[in-house]
């Protein structure tokens, strides 16, 4: 059965079971994963899985509740409707229920790519076995991963969508003894992902990270390489411009008000370069592309139909973006900067630090968006526009939007990386920036 | 077709297709949750999930394939098959797997009030009235949760494994946060997303979590105007919620033998511990004694078998601060020539088994907390997790909580606001002087592992201890 039909299924059952005045609203989702992960050079893990789930929310006078099941047999259907409805009748009354999403068009589903959909153990072996030949001999680590879903949504308003999505990622790390080297790249198809380029350009990385230097803890001039913008995106899009958290004061996020450099806009768009996103939200709401940061000036945070309607349900940004600054197309160029839109960024500066990627980043102070965390696949200085010696992990206390306050951004590379950071289907595109100050804390080793 | 049947026929399946050792897990698991936000329901989530995960050996390449109807099994174990057919293009070492005695079982956790019988409109009630009573008292947002897991599984394996396990799990807590001038305070209760543990409603009746509600509204609000914590190095007193995430970032995750091995290199990271060292290295200060212990009735991480079939067992991870034991699994344990097994968890029936945390805390000392306060001349003593970070080696950590006082001649002082502490695991434990015997399981129904990402539920025994030297009061 299609996934239309099992959300029409289920809004049957309900008008059946829970009567006509129920409003209900049913996301089917079928995800078909695979992931084959290697570490020391070799397949030590290799999974995939197919899973269906149906969630259903309803509400019957002033009440809501939800549910979900990955048995879709019919008794389980039955099942989840009659539990969903019991469940709804016991709860306290919801004050805060904002109605269901009227009907309105949502855009046509953005192609898939076949090759993912075929996409073998063997295919993926092949881009592991390139990446691993291309470290030259140093252990390498990580996964190649296929992924496509289809989701049909459809409610007892009237709204119905269906959107399908295909990802195809590799994720690796060549490690030397001193230093990992890390690549990285997600995107909607399986032809973009090159495990010879990345394998090569982990490595590259790896091999200039020997005998790495201690610095000082202080405020350090920074280019961050697109993965660690990449975590700075997720940030701002779980802790800033979740509407939830604005709605509750709890993010710093302020409409109207010139937040940021005015090198800095930030769109959530599903549709932007590399991103997978669907064309509609969990309510069934179409998605289209909303700016969030103008010129650095707020003008918005991601709201679900409660937030419209003043209550606390969250919406976070799925695909957000940093748009990239104009100049040339990047090339790949040897070296820790691995594209030259990085070392674009290096250029300008006199001394400073050149970082990969962040690592295990956590909200110290939520409101400022204060975050600690430390860095990770390398790290270099930069020495009057060139890039002299590698350096040891260091950790960082930082607070994010005040990074990319209103003369904070000295530079934007030209190139925006898909995929720098992503999950499931939320994904962000980041291109490298030059930042005038980092707030490092203190050295890995103490 | 039961679920034996099904786990049976995928083992068969994924033999028939060329593997050499196959075991499967049916899973069915009901959760349901609810939130409360300032005196109303927020959510409630009913949700349910079932299937079957087999997993083939083929050669040295593994293979795993899941799929939601039991009717497929065989084909499942066919699909685990031929993945791990392909896992031998870029092959490893030989895989072997330490002995486990095969058998029927069947285990279930200790449960005296099943959580998911109780009615809704109670639970409702509960969460409701604790964060109405937060909010009365100065909490500007007011938040009560509980979470309840009802998991049955069945286990058969090629070797004649054939176990089945009912595990029950539920945990409750509330938080009330303060919103001040371009910051938020907030403080919970039990712990910063709650406690939990592998038993029934009867732990959230105890947890009583509204005669909380006052006391964590108004220290909240009072964090508002506190003074910040000062930075420098002094002794620090932890209370034991921070002390066992602290076991959990820089103890728990640190001795998992994945990592040592490299097998997370790539993404949660390795280990400070090398292979050659075990037994021979000095984790901690003599008061530090780390059991990994799956068999605590009522811990989050007990269980009667692991996801390979091995029976729980208790086994010192550091003993008198020597480092002398690792979580493992079957084939991790044959790699590194070691001759147990028995940490091996998958979060459902979609997921690959790997090494998990279960059970990891401290044996008590001979202190309390009031002994160790009042033995403190100087330092500051600290509560509840607010932030978590450590590196990819789990050496440097920073932790931030929710709440701190200054320890001034023996007795507690100010309160303080925003308290952090850094510094380097060994060092750190070497440091501890003090210990309580004081002794809470935590439990932790969040920690995040693996490609494609699964959740761990993990237990921690922990007291309130002290430590010197310590940097506290690191901020942006």
């Amino acid at each position: 059965m299609s996934e239309v039909d099992l959300a029409a299924q289920v809004l049957d059952l309900v008008r059946t079971l829970s009567g006509p005045g129920t409003q209900a609203e049913v996301l089917v989702e079928r995800r078909t994963l695979a992931l084959t992960r290697f570490a020391n050079s070799y397949i030590h893990q290799n999974v995939a899985d197919t899973t269906t789930t149906v969630r259903l929310r309803l509400h019957r006078d002033g009440r809501t509740a939800g549910g979900s099941t990955t048995l879709t047999v019919a008794d389980a259907l039955r099942d989840l409707v009659q539990r969903t409805a019991a469940a709804s009748r016991l709860c306290p009354p919801d004050p805060g229920w904002p109605g269901l999403a009227p009907p309105s068009p949502v855009d046509e589903p953005v192609a898939v790519d076949e090759d993912v959909i075929a996409a073998t153990p063997a295919d993926r072996a092949a881009r592991v076995r390139a990446f691993v030949d291309a470290c030259a001999g140093l252990p390498a680590a990580g996964y190649c991963r296929t992924a496509h879903g289809t989701s049909a949504f459809a409610n007892s308003a009237g709204q119905s969508a269906l959107g399908a999505t295909t990802q195809a990622s590799m994720d690796g790390v060549a490690r030397s003894t001193a230093a990992d080297g890390a690549a990285r790249l997600a995107g909607p198809r399986l032809s973009d992902v090159d495990g010879a380029v990345l394998g090569a350009r982990a490595a590259a990385k790896a091999l200039a990270g020997a005998e790495p230097i201690e610095l000082r803890p202080g405020r350090y001039e920074v280019v961050l390489e697109p993965l660690a913008v990449g975590d700075i995106l997720q940030s701002l899009a779980l802790y800033g411009f979740n509407g939830k958290a604005v709605n509750e004061h709890r993010s710093f996020v302020a409409p109207g008000e010139e937040q940021f450099d005015e090198s800095v806009t930030l769109v959530d768009d599903p549709t932007g370069p590399g991103q997978a996103g669907l064309l509609f939200d969990a309510e069934g709401t179409p998605r289209r592309p909303l700016t969030l940061v103008r010129a650095g000036v707020t003008e918005a945070a991601s709201n679900g139909r409660a937030l419209l309607g003043g209550a606390s349900w969250g919406a976070v940004p799925q695909n957000l973006a940093l748009l990239p600054g104009h100049g040339a197309a990047p090339a790949e160029v040897p070296g820790p900067a691995a594209d030259s839109s990085v070392l674009d960024l290096v250029t300008g500066v006199r001394y400073g630090l050149l970082v990969s990627d962040h690592w295990y980043t956590r909200v110290l102070d939520p409101r400022p968006l204060v975050v600690t965390g430390l860095t990770r696949n390398g790290v270099w200085l930069i020495e009057h526009g060139e890039i002299t010696r590698p350096v040891r992990n260091l950790r960082f206390t930082q607070s994010y939007p005040q990074a990319l306050a209103p003369g904070g951004v000295l530079g934007v590379a030209a190139y925006s990386a898909p995929g720098a950071s992503h999950w499931d289907l939320a994904s962000y595109a980041a291109p490298a920036l030059r930042l005038a100050g980092w707030n490092f804390t203190g050295g890995v080793s103490g | 077709m039961s679920e034996f049947d099904a786990a049976t026929a995928a083992v068969e399946a994924a033999l028939a297709a060329g593997a050499r050792y196959a075991d499967a897990r049916v899973m069915y698991r009901r959760q349901e949750s609810m939130t409360a936000l300032n005196g109303e329901i927020e959510e409630l989530v009913q949700d349910e999930d079932a299937g079957l995960g087999v997993r083939a050996l083929v050669g040295s390449g593994w293979g795993f394939f899941a799929v939601p109807d039991l009717g497929s099994a065989r084909g499942a174990g066919e699909r685990a098959a031929a993945i791990a057919a392909a896992s031998a293009s870029v092959a490893g070492p030989a895989a072997d797997l330490v002995p486990v005695p095969a058998g029927s079982a069947t285990w279930a956790s200790e449960c005296l009030v099943d959580p998911l019988a109780v009615p809704l409109s109670d639970k409702g009630d509960l969460l409701v009235t604790a964060t109405a009573e937060a909010r009365r008292a100065g909490a500007d947002l007011a938040e009560g949760l509980y979470h309840i897991w009802d998991t049955r599984k069945w286990f058969v394996s090629s070797e004649g494994h054939r176990i089945e396990q009912h595990i029950r799990e539920c945990g409750a807590g509330i938080a009330a946060t303060a919103v001040g001038e371009g910051e938020t305070q907030r403080r919970s209760y039990p712990a910063f997303r709650g406690q939990y543990g592998t038993r029934g409603w009867e732990l959230v009746d105890e947890l009583d979590i509204g005669a909380h509600a006052t006391r964590v509204a108004e220290e909240a609000r009072a964090l508002l105007t506190a003074p910040q914590c000062p930075a420098g190095q002094t002794t620090l007193i932890l209370g034991s919620e921070q002390l066992a995430l602290q076991i959990h970032e820089s103890v728990g995750h640190a001795i998992e033998l994945d990592r040592i091995l490299g097998w997370e290199a790539a993404f949660a990271g390795t280990s400070w511990l090398e292979l050659d060292r075990l037994g021979r290295l000095t984790y901690g200060s003599e008061l530090m004694n780390i059991v990994i212990d799956p068999t605590i009735p009522g811990a989050l991480g007990s269980f009667g078998y692991d996801d390979e079939g091995t029976p729980a067992a208790r086994r010192y991870a550091v003993h008198n601060g020597q480092w002398v034991g690792v979580l493992s699994g079957r084939d991790s344990a044959a790699v590194a020539g070691l001759d147990y097994g028995g940490s091996v968890r998958s979060d459902g029936w979609a997921r690959l088994p790997m090494v998990r945390m279960t059970n990891v805390g401290l044996e008590p000392g001979p202190h309390t907390l009031d002994e160790i306060v009042a033995a403190t001349d100087d330092g500051v003593y600290m509560e509840n997790n607010r932030s978590w970070s450590i590196d990819d080696k789990r050496l440097n950590f920073q932790f931030g909580c929710e709440i701190g006082w200054e320890v001034k001649n023996g007795r507690l002082g100010r309160m303080l606001r925003n308290p952090t502490y850094t510094g380097i695991g060994p060092r750190f434990w070497r440091s501890m002087d003090m210990l309580s015997g004081e002794i809470v399981t935590w439990g932790t129904p969040n920690c995040g592992k693996g490609q494609p990402g699964q959740i761990g539920h993990t237990g921690h025994p922990s007291a309130p201890a002290r430590f010197t030297g310590v940097r506290v009061g690191v901020r942006g």
